[in-house]
């Protein structure tokens, strides 16, 4: 009797637990717009902006599943998105990952590029401050992801993590799918050289990151 | 074991204090951020106002081939009935068949009823310095007819439903060079972006009602009265998007979907922000 009760219990506490998920997205799913009337949407509203810009918002193949799933995707998805990134990954040619520190703290702080209200000809910066804590010394720092600081130290310098981590700049969703993040090398926001600086900031010992 | 005992109820007493002092002083300083707001959220002070009574001027000014004023402009509530108009937009009309946002509504009147040519109205959309903005002072003065009422759109229309389901999905839309939406920076409590809090759009409930509830609003560091066209401008701008149209449907739906999340908010318009 009490060995039956618990079977039950843990059946219906099992139930419940593969249950959810399906209940979740299928409310999603049921309860989003159709694409199309979306899209006219966006036509009405952006469609006079230049052509390169408009572009920009055609969601890809990535976006359109992070998108439907409001950036929760499920495993089996988050698979595929992480592969098809994985790709767009382009690593140094002569393997050097680390570039100039002192150059990736402008990286870090410059918030200016992509905007329309920037001149075209504006180098775009990464904006890391926007959202995560790098140095110490910085107070004015977001909190959408998580804190940088001691990055390369916590991680002991190791060269796997460095590679990591030019990998997640480069691409965030690469390492972790519909990550907040922008694909700063896949979307050509930033170069390869400035994401080597980057990486320096958060890995070279004297960086002020890890002091 | 006495001794332990005493020692860590000293521990803890310090510790509650330490934290104590902490919240204390975070209270102390919200409460100080409450009491600057009430201040300057006067009437007699907050410069919001100036464009109320500007609007109020434009409403009952005769312009356009037709030469009459937008007082028989319907904003919902019949011709001419401003009470409580603003906080039931945007909704579906029948004479446009069209969801459309008091600026949406007001062209459309101007357009409609005054026989006004809006090129120069839309080219003055937002204030700058020595440039007023009819749009602004139109909807400061109608939004303020419904100060201290609470956000209630209708929803029942199939094209309001159409509004708020494609609303939800341009917040979670990404796009831009940074595949930013707006639930990056608004589907997460307590976040912030620099020192900038963001509120959390994404569930309905108290930071929606506080964010819908205080638009229109004197934003202090551009020195003008803004409307909600004009911080979703922004907010596109910042998402690295193209330059949205203004009053344009997707605003509308964006809108519709956010004044829904606020349902039940109170207005309290114009408000003053940073």
């Amino acid at each position: 009797m009490t060995s039956s009760l618990k079977i039950a219990a843990l059946a219906l506490t099992a139930g419940i637990f593969t249950a959810l998920p399906f209940a979740a997205s299928a409310q999603t799913v049921a309860k989003s717009a159709d694409p199309a009337i979306v899209d006219a949407y966006v036509k009405a509203t952006f469609g006079k902006a230049p052509a390169e810009w408009q572009e920009r918002i055609v969601p890809d193949e990535t976006l359109k599943t992070c998108n439907a799933y409001h950036n929760n995707v499920p495993s089996a998805e988050a698979d595929k998105i992480v592969k098809r990134e994985l790709a767009k990954v382009v690593y140094p040619a002569d393997g050097k990952f680390l570039g100039d520190w002192k150059e990736g703290r402008k990286v870090a702080n410059n918030g200016r590029g992509g905007q329309f209200s920037d001149p075209p000809d504006t180098v775009a910066g990464g904006n890391c401050y926007a959202c995560h804590q790098l140095e110490k010394s910085e107070v004015s720092f977001g909190t959408l992801g998580p804190s940088l600081t001691n990055y390369g130290k916590d991680r002991k310098y190791a060269p796997d993590e460095i590679k990591n981590a030019y990998t997640k700049i480069y691409d965030s969703q690469a390492v972790f799918a519909c990550s907040n993040m922008p694909r700063f090398g896949a979307n050509k926001v930033l170069n390869e050289q400035q994401i080597k600086d980057l990486v320096a900031l958060l890995f070279d010992p004297d960086s002020p990151v890890n002091k | 074991m006495r001794q332990t005992t005493i020692r860590s109820a000293i521990a803890f007493a310090i510790l509650m204090c330490a934290s104590g002092t902490a919240v204390h002083a975070q209270d102390a300083s919200e409460k100080e951020i409450e009491r600057y707001r009430a201040m300057i959220s006067d009437p007699m002070s907050n410069p919001g106002f100036l464009a109320v009574d500007r609007g109020e001027v434009l409403w009952s000014q005769k312009r356009g081939t037709k030469d009459v004023s937008l007082e028989t402009c319907d904003l919902g509530q019949g011709p001419g009935k401003l009470e409580g108009a603003f906080a039931k937009l945007p909704r579906y009309f029948k004479d446009a068949d069209k969801v459309m946002d008091t600026e949406q509504r007001l062209l459309w009147c101007m357009t409609n009823i005054q026989g006004l040519d809006t090129k120069d109205v839309i080219a003055r959309r937002f204030s700058g310095p020595g440039r007023a903005s009819d749009m602004e002072d139109l909807v400061a003065f109608i939004a303020n007819k419904s100060s201290g009422m609470k956000i209630d759109i209708p929803l029942a229309h199939p094209k309001e439903q159409e509004m708020a389901a494609v609303g939800e999905a341009l917040f979670y839309r990404r796009g831009g060079v940074n595949d930013f939406s707006c639930a990056t920076c608004h589907a997460e409590e307590g976040k912030r972006i620099r020192l900038q809090g963001l509120p959390d759009l994404s569930k309905p409930g108290k930071l929606p009602q506080e964010t819908m509830g205080g638009w229109p609003t004197y934003r202090v560091s551009q020195g003008a009265l803004r409307t909600m066209q004009h911080r979703l401008w922004d907010c596109y701008r910042q998402q690295r998007w193209p330059v949205p149209e203004y009053a344009s449907d997707a605003l509308t739906a964006l809108t519709v979907f956010l004044q829904k999340q606020a349902a039940g908010g109170e207005l309290n318009v114009p408000s003053i922000k940073r």
